[in-house]
């Protein structure tokens, strides 16, 4: 689960062993002496009573096993079971999966002793509830705390005593255990029937409380999640329509090959991982995805000043024209992927980008998400300080601002052009390879955002970086929010319309550029 | 934005014109009826109605020349307008279908499989050929008028425009192509067996529905040049060269715009009308970005703001799509991107321009101004 914190809780559990073995060698030192005097034949007996043909010797053996055995067992258990006939089969396995999950929640592993406490709600053994206790008492890390805690009160659901299961009901709704929602609705069902006694109609009460919280806890939880997607869809788009943006504003040129620019990145990024399985040990697998960073850049950056030289140049002030010239671009470059790369081609993400972090009960958010967000951020920094903080910066602003005038000051507009539209077209190439981390490598994989990219741009207001970044939380913010509700193809019609009512408000966007220019 | 000035028909263009429409409207035909099979000049039916075909993407390349071309409005969502109108003349005709239909129902083939029991209210106005011919105009007509109220009324224009355009292109694929919409789903409507009685797989009925679409391009061409010639056609030109200045002067360009998209968007319906029945399908795939950017490849290729190169583009680009496609199936996205990236950069004024020059060079050379340096917008 979280990996940053494992080499941590390993250290923390190895001294806890350590401290525990010696501490339980000391303390049960005279029980099992004492078990070793009265109880040593019990086990070897039980042991072999799980064998007998009598049913009742059976379960009489394997309760005495589950009770009193422990891990050291399981050898002699699997022996058994190896070349015993169906029923002791039978009654053995609840035994061994008994030991094993007692034994494990000790493991030095923290995701195996949380598996272990979610496997031992399944047997509905009452002896587990004292081990989960007593491991929860000990657990250093607090997610299989959690776990082990949850397991014991579904256990006690079980319990023969009323008050007992009364306060696992309310300990589950304080623990806003998803596991238990359908037993407490069970509780609830059995409750309400007519036939229903005292005991289960306090019972049936307790649990619709303790559901009242539970789902009261998972709105949030969604809520949080849907946040979370909303954010991370905005940062892709923040991503693309950064470099749009730029280009927009300075040189008035709409892109529309920067998804395939996108494209050109999240191939980059394949093809080093080829190379990186083609040429280079399986140990240093993971480290393609570094090294694909400033390929997939370098590699966008050289397409777009292939295109700035050969195309754009020839377009400046003619806007209509650069939309249309660029798409016929992007048109060749999609068809040129996939002629020579297919139409299937996914990247394996590097093992640190896997899984995800659950955060709070009920909500888990995976690594490669929350890497794209982090990313987001840094691109923003980035651009930030090379436009407002740098040399390059303030050239690109000046002629941003008026051309001409920069022109007679001596900055050479044609170079800051040609850096420029290389420096978005590489931030392109950066989103393709983050891109790389949530889906396939596909040739459509630039149109899939284009649109949206655009309807930021548009929304956002002309080479405004402010206009960009919220712009893109909007749009993506409302994706997702609406996605659930009217699912996503309605989703994006609403974007469509909720646009252009936008800008019936605000035509110039959300941060107009001030001027007099009565064209802009 | 500097642009080359209104480029006009002369007399020697128009009487080509007239012979072209001639050889359109009788020539073509007579040839499919009257050689036998095997002679030479003998126009096969297939022919025929792909040029039928390509007459109705003509009248769909009127529509956006006249918008783009001489308003310098680039509209990207064509193809929207081109599916509404094919969708209601495909809805007509699939409820033509009737008992002829693979189950047997009243109802569509696709109702069927998708269980729709009962035929949507929506559907009921394309039970008669008035309702499917209205409809194929009226819709586009009146969908393209909220939207451009919308837009125009916003001062939304140029490439923000063409941006939400394309968005709108992109959205109403989606949306068609869903099931619930009832409209068959990314199946489209096809299996269309009669248009008013007449069985549509007899080639007399498509010679029919071919003369009537080259009489239908004659009436949108001759309509656009009437709008173009007017008063108000000096306008559009004066706000695709200048909106400030013709705003300045004290007319609303907004209005002549939302004019001019309207009159598109019919003609656009128009289009689409006559497509489906001669094609016989109609899919979403029709309606999407891609579609609608290759109308405007049409009208770039045979030069904007000239109504003949919109009809001349449109028919070339076709053609030489279907000969390509044929051979190389693969290359054509190539041809297409690269058509539009050597069109725009090199060759602005498109095939037309180009025969102009050609034969305007006997008579004085008419002198080159190039616009120097770059303009705000």
């Amino acid at each position: 689960m979280r990996r940053g914190f494992v080499p941590l809780s390993k250290i923390v559990i190895v001294l806890f062993l350590l401290i525990i073995s010696q501490g339980t060698t000391v303390a049960e030192q005279p029980l099992t002496s004492e078990a070793a005097t009265v109880a040593a034949s019990p086990i070897e007996q039980a042991l072999l009573d799980i064998k007998s043909e009598d049913a009742a010797v059976r379960s009489a053996a394997a309760a005495l096993l589950i009770e009193k055995g422990d891990a050291s067992l399981l050898s002699a258990l699997d022996a058994i079971r190896a070349e015993a006939d169906r029923a002791t089969r039978q009654a053995i396995k609840p035994v061994i999966d008994l030991l094993k999950n007692h034994a494990n929640l000790t493991s030095d592993q923290s995701d195996t002793r949380r598996s272990a406490a979610a496997d031992l709600v399944g047997t509905g053994r009452p002896e587990a509830i004292a081990w989960l206790e007593q491991a929860a008492a000990k657990e250093p890390v607090w997610w299989v705390k959690y776990t082990m805690e949850e397991s014991a009160q579904l256990l006690r659901l079980h319990a023969d005593e009323h008050t007992v299961r009364v306060v696992a009901v309310k300990k589950l709704g304080e623990l806003r255990s998803q596991n238990g929602l359908s037993v407490l609705k069970e509780l609830v069902e059995a409750g309400t029937q007519s036939g229903a006694t005292d005991e289960q109609r306090a019972l049936a009460d307790a649990a619709h409380a303790s559901i009242g919280q539970i789902d009261a806890w998972f709105w949030w939880a969604d809520a949080i999640e849907t946040f979370f997607r909303g954010i991370s869809l905005s940062s892709i788009l923040l991503m693309m329509s950064l470099g749009l943006a730029i280009v927009f504003g300075l040189m008035g040129v709409i892109n529309m090959a920067h998804g395939e620019l996108m494209m050109v990145g999240a191939y980059a990024t394949f093809v080093t991982q080829q190379a990186f399985v083609g040429w280079l040990s399986p140990e240093v697998f993971d480290w393609y995805f570094p090294v694909a960073l400033p390929v997939a850049f370098l590699s966008a950056a050289a397409f777009g000043w292939v295109l700035e030289a050969t195309v754009i140049r020839f377009l400046y002030g003619r806007l209509l024209e650069t939309l249309l010239a660029t798409w016929g671009v992007s048109l060749i470059l999609m068809q040129a992927a996939r002629v020579y790369f297919g139409d299937l081609t996914a990247v394996i993400a590097p093992q640190a980008l896997r899984g995800g972090a659950q955060v709070m009960v009920g909500v888990y958010l995976p690594y490669n998400r929350i890497f794209i967000i982090l990313l987001s951020i840094v691109c923003v920094l980035g651009i930030y300080f090379l436009l407002f903080r740098s040399n390059l910066g303030i050239r690109v602003r000046s002629v941003t601002q008026n051309r001409n005038m920069s022109a007679c000051l001596g900055i050479p507009t044609r170079k800051v052009d040609s850096y420029t539209f290389a420096f978005a077209s590489g931030l392109a190439g950066i989103a393709g390879w983050a891109l790389t981390m949530v889906g396939n490598v596909d040739p459509g994989l630039g149109q899939n955002y284009i649109v949206d990219a655009f309807m930021v741009v548009v929304t956002g207001g002309v080479g405004k970086l402010a206009g960009t970044i919220w712009a893109s939380l909007g749009i993506g913010g409302l994706n997702k929010l609406i996605e659930p509700v009217s699912g996503a193809v309605y989703g994006k019609v609403f974007i469509l319309v909720g646009v252009i009512l936008f800008l019936q408000w605000r035509p110039q966007g959300l941060f107009a550029a001030k001027g007099r220019n009565a064209d802009a | 934005m500097p642009e080359q000035p209104i480029a006009r028909p002369d007399s020697r263009e128009t009487v080509s014109l007239y012979l072209v429409g001639v050889v359109l409207l009788v020539v073509l035909p007579l040839l499919n009826v009257l050689p036998a099979d095997d002679s030479w000049l003998h126009l096969s039916d297939f022919r025929l109605n792909q040029f039928g075909k390509f007459l109705a993407f003509a009248i769909l390349a009127l529509g956006l020349d006249l918008i783009w071309g001489y308003c310098g409005v680039l509209s990207m969502g064509q193809g929207v307008f081109f599916g509404f109108g094919a969708y209601c003349m495909g809805m007509y005709l699939a409820l033509q279908i009737g008992a002829e239909s693979v189950y047997g129902s009243e109802l569509p083939d696709f109702m069927v499989w998708t269980q729709v029991k009962e035929l949507p209210l929506f559907w009921y106005p394309f039970k008669s050929f008035i309702g499917g011919f209205l409809g194929a105009i009226l819709v586009p007509v009146l969908f393209a008028t909220i939207f451009g109220f919308l837009a125009f009324r916003s001062r939304i224009k140029g490439v923000y425009f063409a941006i939400i355009t394309q968005a709108l292109a992109f959205a109403a694929w989606l949306v068609f192509n869903r099931n619930e919409t009832r409209l068959g789903g990314t199946n489209g409507l096809t299996d269309f067996k009669q248009l008013l009685g007449y069985r549509l797989s007899d080639p007399s009925t498509q010679r029919g529905l071919y003369i009537i679409t080259v009489l239908a391009l004659g009436a949108a061409y001759l309509f656009c040049r009437w709008i173009v010639a007017s008063r108000a056609g000096k306008v559009l030109i004066a706000i695709r060269d200048s909106e400030s200045r013709v705003t300045f002067s004290g007319y609303t360009p907004w209005m002549y715009k939302l004019f001019v998209f309207v009159v598109s968007a019919g003609l656009a319906g128009l289009a689409g009308m006559l497509y489906v029945p001669q094609v016989g399908i109609i899919t979403p795939a029709q309606i999407g970005v891609l579609p609608s950017l290759e109308v405007v490849i049409w009208v770039a290729v045979g030069g904007r703001g000239t109504l003949i190169g919109a009809v001349l583009g449109a028919v070339a680009v076709n053609y030489g799509r279907s000969v390509l496609t044929n051979y190389f199936p693969e290359a054509w996205p190539f041809i297409l991107g690269g058509l539009f990236v050597v069109v725009v950069t090199m060759f602005p004024d498109g095939l037309l321009g180009m025969i102009r020059k050609v034969t305007a060079r006997k008579q004085t050379p008419a002198p080159v101004i190039k616009a120097e340096g770059r303009t705000a917008a």
